[in-house]
């Protein structure tokens, strides 16, 4: 079976379908799963106290925000080179979960902030990376907004995708550059020592949550953008016909 | 010769037209007609190579074009809707420039002026043109470089009768040193032994 | 090789010919610097401290500024297509290109950036550095700002966007640039971070003209 059976709308969109289910199915377990494992049997950090708990969900967006926007220029790159369908598609559709996640982890880092910096934001190398990521993703789905043709913005889309990929290590190595040599004494640094066990469980049932609830979502939002082309489809042949 | 066989257009999802084949021997002019949204325009940029064709194959004396899009594009000349006249240049830099960096120097810029009738503007800045001067410098490219393959669609717009007999005079010198000639018109050019290519609404 | 030169030679002329659009950059770039001592004070110390900050950012905002020049006006009027049908390969063009637009922006803040860096009382040590690190600086600017003027150009009234698109990608400069100065400044080796400008400028020579020349044809399919 090659992948342009897949390529075919209706065979993927029933393949979609049932693993959305499995996948929307296994993301609600293991999320309930892992909040019990963060916010109940995780013990509260000696220092941060139950502060600590932002991080079961802070680490696991972060994580997210970039594993999505890898995910993006995979698929961009797919779709160039291979121009498959589904690959721009797809591009599209994990741009707003994947800034939904880095949003996620921005807000979430500030609320850990406040308690462990007394401020909410500082200019750590990381949250600054991040909110850089923040601004691509803005971008990229700026570009796809902008562009009334669907296949000229895809393609666009796509170029950005993989400029915007080039350039993440760049910026995260300049922004590490900049901080190290505008380090303030004060900040703590958020990876301590070994993580203990009792929460790195937590930490990766959580992180695979998001995982499938990503993946949940990814296929619904390709779903509903094959209907929307197909609805698009109709009209143009009913106008013309 | 120049040919195209099953070429097929897209235009945002949606076929303009497929299966279309052509071939103009060397010397020989095809005038595209159709209603407007056939796809001429889409034709002639295809054949430009600015366009992908969805299905499809070009040839040039039976090679693949696109296996070396750049050395079509040396031998082409396209005239689109848009002329390409800098206001700031005048019409004889206009002109020029171009012909410059198609790599053919500034010799035939003043035949290509005289051509048009419009070597009395050659100092002019292009800003000062009506809009039928500008077309005929747009035109007068065509001279000043020599290409074997002309593109040309709708020139004749906001061209007055003399612009028009210009351009068929023009059209004929290149046919007679075995140009060839790929035109879209509404209008009837006045060329001998045209082929007629017949583009229909999807 | 020389029909490149014919285009920025070209280039060139229109910008010359068309001269107030081409200082426009250059005078955004004294009125930015100029705000900064009305906003944070016309204390000496204060202005020399961010002075490398302030010249560098605003070197950013009016290169971004002046990108939409780039190809804008030869996409409307045609004359893009002719470049990319001109036969040469169009990451060529597109290198001529912004090989012109950098004489006409980047060169310009490049020489009226000492007399700003006077104007904010910046410690003498740093001068060299700052006109190094725009020297080596600037070019990277329209090279990145190329892809994105580029992918805009279908856009109407695509400021905005363009400005979301590069700003992003600037920030290494951005970094690499100041730490130069900021390093000189504080009498340390400057060396490692021209260093480090001067890859990012060499690693965008080949890449920004061929991501931006995809862009191109794009926009003209």
């Amino acid at each position: 079976m090659s992948m342009h059976y897949f390529a075919n709308p209706t065979h993927f969109t029933r393949l979609a379908g049932r693993i959305q289910q499995w996948a929307g199915g296994l993301a609600a377990g293991l999320l309930i799963a892992g909040l019990y494992l963060a916010l109940v049997v995780a013990p509260a950090d000696y220092q941060q106290g139950e502060t600590v708990r932002i991080m079961f969900v802070h680490v696991p967006s972060a994580w997210m925000a970039l594993f999505c926007y890898s995910f993006l220029a995979v698929a961009s790159a797919v779709a160039l080179i291979w121009k498959h369908p589904l690959a721009d598609m797809a591009a599209k559709a994990s741009a707003p979960i994947g800034a939904g996640f880095t949003f996620l982890a921005l807000v979430t880092g500030s609320l850990w902030g406040k308690p462990m910096w007394g401020t909410w934001w500082v200019w750590d190398a990381r949250l600054t990376s991040v909110l850089i990521l923040f601004f691509l993703y803005l971008g990229y789905m700026a570009l796809w907004q902008a562009i009334e043709d669907s296949q000229k913005a895809a393609k666009a889309a796509a170029v950005l995708a993989l400029v915007g990929a080039v350039n993440v290590p760049i910026i995260k190595f300049s922004v590490d550059w900049w901080n190290t040599l505008h380090q303030p004494a004060s900040v703590l640094r958020m990876d301590g020592p070994a993580i203990h066990p009792s929460m790195l469980w937590p930490l990766l049932v959580m992180a695979l949550a998001f995982k499938a609830y990503f993946v949940t979502l990814l296929l619904a939002r390709m779903r509903m953008e094959l209907n929307l082309r197909r609805i698009r489809a109709l009209r143009l042949a009913d106008r013309t016909s | 010769m120049f040919q195209g066989q099953g070429i097929a257009c897209d235009r945002g999802e949606r076929r303009i037209f497929s299966d279309l084949d052509f071939s103009i021997a060397p010397g020989g002019a095809m005038v595209l007609r159709g209603p407007n949204g056939s796809g001429k325009t889409s034709l002639l940029r295809i054949a430009a190579t600015l366009l992908g064709a969805a299905d499809g194959r070009l040839l040039w004396n039976g090679s693949e074009i696109l296996a070396d899009i750049e050395k079509h594009r040396t031998r082409l000349h396209f005239v689109g809707h848009q002329d390409a006249v800098k206001g700031a240049l005048s019409v004889w830099e206009n002109v020029a420039v171009w012909a410059d960096i198609r790599g053919a120097g500034d010799r035939c810029v003043d035949a290509a002026l005289a051509a048009f009738e419009i070597s009395h503007l050659a100092d002019t800045p292009a800003q000062y043109l009506s809009a039928g001067q500008h077309r005929r410098v747009a035109l007068a490219r065509l001279v000043a470089s020599p290409a074997a393959l002309w593109l040309l669609d709708e020139p004749t717009v906001s061209l007055d009768a003399e612009g028009t007999a210009c351009l068929r005079r023009v059209i004929a010198d290149h046919r007679a040193a075995r140009g060839i000639v790929m035109a879209a018109t509404h209008i009837d050019l006045g060329l001998d032994d045209v082929e007629l290519l017949h583009l229909k609404l999807p | 090789m020389k029909p490149l030169i014919s285009i920025i030679a070209r280039d060139l002329r229109l910008a010359v010919r068309q001269g107030g659009a081409t200082l426009l950059a250059l005078v955004f770039f004294v009125l930015t610097v100029t705000l900064f001592p009305l906003g944070v004070g016309p204390e000496p110390a204060i202005l020399a401290r961010i002075a490398p900050g302030v010249l560098w950012v605003a070197a950013l905002l009016a290169a971004m500024l002046s990108l939409d020049r780039l190809f804008q006006s030869d996409f409307e009027d045609g004359s893009l297509e002719q470049l990319v049908l001109s036969g040469l390969p169009v990451g060529g063009v597109v290198l001529a290109k912004i090989i012109a637009h950098w004489m006409t922006t980047g060169f310009p803040l490049l020489l009226a950036a000492p007399f700003l860096a006077v104007l904010l009382n910046m410690n003498g040590e740093g001068f060299t550095a700052l006109m190094l690190t725009m020297l080596i600086g600037t070019p990277a600017l329209s090279l990145i700002g190329a892809i994105g003027a580029a992918l805009t150009l279908t856009v109407r009234r695509g400021g905005v966007l363009l400005s979301l698109l590069v700003l992003p990608l600037y920030i290494p400069v951005l970094i690499f640039g100041v730490s130069a100065i900021d390093a000189a400044v504080h009498g340390l080796n400057a060396k490692p971070h021209l260093l480090l400008l001067a890859a990012l400028t060499v690693a965008c020579l080949p890449l920004c003209p061929w991501a931006a020349a995809a862009a191109v044809k794009l926009s003209l399919d």
